[in-house]
Order: structure tokens, then C-alpha cells, then sequence
């Protein structure tokens, strides 16, 4: 989720509820097809009113296989398998889209995804703080930790020999 | 923004679609697709507001096709522009208008003749032998204004349509990841494989 953080929080709240909705009714968990359009419907109904939400529901079903879709505040929704989304987006685009690849293993992805979000932290003003890491898989999701991007800076300096504009002692 | 083209031939209508998707700064999407089948003979192009335009194509798209099934038969492609201008017309005047324009490109089977309705989101409807919408109106009208024939073949109205977006690659500021390209004509709608 970006932008409003309460319009994120509670529409995300809400949108987990009708999920769960679903799921009593149905006995099925949800695709997330239709986990989306529940929430691309609802921004499309507040339209104009001042929401800012920029969000990705991922999820992986058997129907569908591994599947993102890109909702946002304007009431648009869209399908595909690389998203970015955020002030910091521009920044992290730029990493991920130079080191993606889709056979990628989910070690290296959890990897580039946490490299591509420090980027962002470090570029942008109003991206910041930690990391967080999942996988989702058919089984569900599963959390790979939340990573202090203060840290997290240093070691990639240090492992990469990459940013190099920060100069950490005086040239004599 | 977006680019739609539409050209009429002897028994088919083209219709050309950019395939980007951009959010302020930054290009989301490379395969998009703009457009939405109506009906078996019908093909629904869009551009505008985000949101607006897949919400509102969406509900054209249902309501063309709950009459096809109350009704045992598909409605006009006449039928079909008048029924989506009207709605535009109607949420011209409302709180949130719909900021949608639209190309519809339709195959009368008994009739045997291709149409294009140009439609734009003040509500003017056209039918036209040829049409586009948005940025890319200012460089292709006036190729095919030269260059279009209502007798051409569906091959020479192919060529005419990679003239066009020859022209667009060449002169327009901003990368639309090319076009995609589909064909309505007697069999129906269809995708073309090829990239243009």
C-alpha cells in the first residue's frame, strides 16, 4: 500500500473482511481477481472525493497461478506480473527493471525486491524507514522478515561497492 | 495519451490500440488492451480518465450483452453507438461525468458492410470510414484522408494502418509501446498475432 496512510489501512482492513466474506459463503478462498475488482469497485465509487491509495493485491490461486493486480485511487485496476508503486516507484523501477528476470529464484527475488525498496528509501524523501519481505506462494504467504534500511545501507555499500556518492572519509 | 485508430475496408474494420499504460511519471503497463468485445460483430475502443474508461466500457459491454440474451438477437451496430452515446450524453450533465472517448467498429453480417462510430466524451457520434482519437488524430487524419480507399482489401488496409503508426513512431513525443491490433469482420473479432 502507498499513499493516504489511512485510506490504505482502513480500505485494506475492509477489503480482508469482504475477503474472509467470501470465504464463509463460498467455502472457497477468493481469487484475486475478484479480491481486486472488490476493491478496484470500491475506489471507483469514492471517485474524486480525495482518496489516495495506491495498492497490489498478490496472491497466488490455482486457477490463476501467480497473479498482481495494480488498484488505485482513480478507480483503475490492472493485471501483470512487475509492479512498482509509490513517490519512490521511479527508483525502484529503476533497480528491479535492470535485474529482473522471470526465472529469478525466490531467494534472488526476496533479494532484489529488498534492494530495489532501499533504493526508493534512499532517493526518495518521503520513502523510508524498514523493509518488509513476503512470499506468496499457493500455500499462502509467508514473511521474510523487516529489514532497518539504516543497516541495510551500509552492508550494500560495503557488499556492492555501489553508492558510491556517500563518502565515508576524507580524501586527502 | 492514449491512441486509437479505426479504418474501415470492403468487408472488415481495423482497429489499432496503444499498448501503454502510464501513471504520472512512470510507465505501468506494455500490454495493455483497450478494447472490449460487445458482441460477436462488435469491438468497443477506448481512452480518457483512468477508471472512468474500463468501468464504463465494462458497462457497455454487460448491457449490449444482457439485450442479446433478453432479446434472442444482437442489437445494431447503429443501435449499439446510439445506445453508448446516449449514456454519455446522460453523465455529461450529472455530477461526475464520464471523461470516455470511443471507437466502435462493427460487422452487419446480413448486411454485409463494416461501420465506425467515432464517439467522443461530450457525446458527439460519427460514423466514419475511418477515425482516431487523441493526440494521434493530429498526425494520421491527414495520411489517411490521402491514402484510404472504402474498396481497399483488409491487406491493403493493414498497410495503411503500419503507415500510420510508422508516422506515430517516428513524430509523436511519447513511447506507446506500440499498438495492438484487432479485426472485426464477417468471422467476428480477432486479435492479430503480429506486433505492430
Amino acid at each position: 500500500m502507498a499513499g493516504g496512510a489511512a485510506d490504505c489501512q482502513f480500505w485494506e482492513t475492509w477489503l480482508n473482511t469482504q475477503c474472509r466474506l467470501h470465504e464463509l459463503r463460498n467455502k472457497e478462498r477468493i481469487s484475486v481477481a475478484a479480491a481486486s475488482k472488490i476493491l478496484a469497485n470500491l475506489t471507483y465509487s469514492y471517485k474524486g472525493a480525495g482518496l489516495s491509495m495506491g495498492t497490489m493485491i498478490c496472491g497466488y490461486t490455482k486457477r490463476e497461478g501467480p497473479a498482481i493486480f495494480y488498484v488505485d485511487s482513480d478507480g483503475e485496476r490492472l493485471q501483470g506480473d512487475l509492479f512498482c508503486v509509490g513517490s519512490g516507484q521511479t527508483f525502484a523501477y529503476g533497480v528491479l527493471d535492470k535485474n529482473y528476470k522471470w526465472e529469478l529464484t525466490v531467494e534472488e527475488a526476496l533479494d532484489l525486491g529488498k534492494r530495489s525498496i532501499l533504493a526508493a528509501t534512499h532517493r526518495d524523501a518521503y520513502s523510508g524507514g524498514s523493509v518488509n519481505l513476503y512470499h506468496v506462494t499457493e500455500q499462502g504467504w509467508v514473511y521474510h522478515g523487516n529489514y532497518d534500511v539504516g543497516t541495510e545501507l551500509w552492508d550494500a555499500k560495503d557488499r556492492e561497492q555501489s553508492f558510491n556518492h556517500i563518502v565515508t572519509s576524507i580524501p586527502s | 495519451m492514449d491512441i486509437l485508430i479505426g479504418i474501415t475496408t470492403k468487408d472488415s474494420v481495423l482497429i489499432a490500440t496503444s499498448k501503454s499504460v502510464a501513471r504520472g511519471v512512470s510507465v505501468i503497463k506494455t500490454n495493455d488492451d483497450k478494447t472490449r468485445e460487445l458482441t460477436d460483430h462488435s469491438l468497443l475502443a477506448f481512452s480518457g480518465e483512468s477508471g472512468d474508461t474500463t468501468n464504463f466500457a465494462e458497462y457497455i459491454q454487460a448491457n449490449i450483452r444482457l439485450y442479446g440474451t433478453r432479446n434472442g438477437f444482437e442489437m445494431s451496430n447503429k443501435a449499439i453507438a446510439s445506445f453508448t452515446r446516449n449514456e454519455l450524453a446522460s453523465a455529461l450533465r450529472s455530477r461526475k461525468p464520464y471523461q470516455v472517448n470511443i471507437l466502435i467498429g462493427g460487422y452487419d453480417v446480413k448486411k454485409k458492410k463494416a461501420t465506425l462510430n467515432w464517439i467522443d466524451y461530450l457525446a458527439a457520434n460519427v460514423e466514419l470510414p475511418y477515425a482516431a482519437h487523441g493526440y494521434a488524430q493530429y498526425y494520421v487524419l491527414s495520411l489517411l484522408d490521402r491514402h484510404h480507399d472504402p474498396n481497399m482489401t483488409q491487406e491493403q488496409g493493414l498497410e495503411l494502418l503500419k503507415d500510420c503508426i510508422k508516422e506515430l513512431r517516428l513524430r509523436m513525443p511519447i513511447d506507446f509501446k506500440g499498438v495492438q491490433v484487432k479485426v472485426v469482420d464477417e468471422a467476428g473479432v480477432r486479435k492479430l498475432p503480429e506486433d505492430f
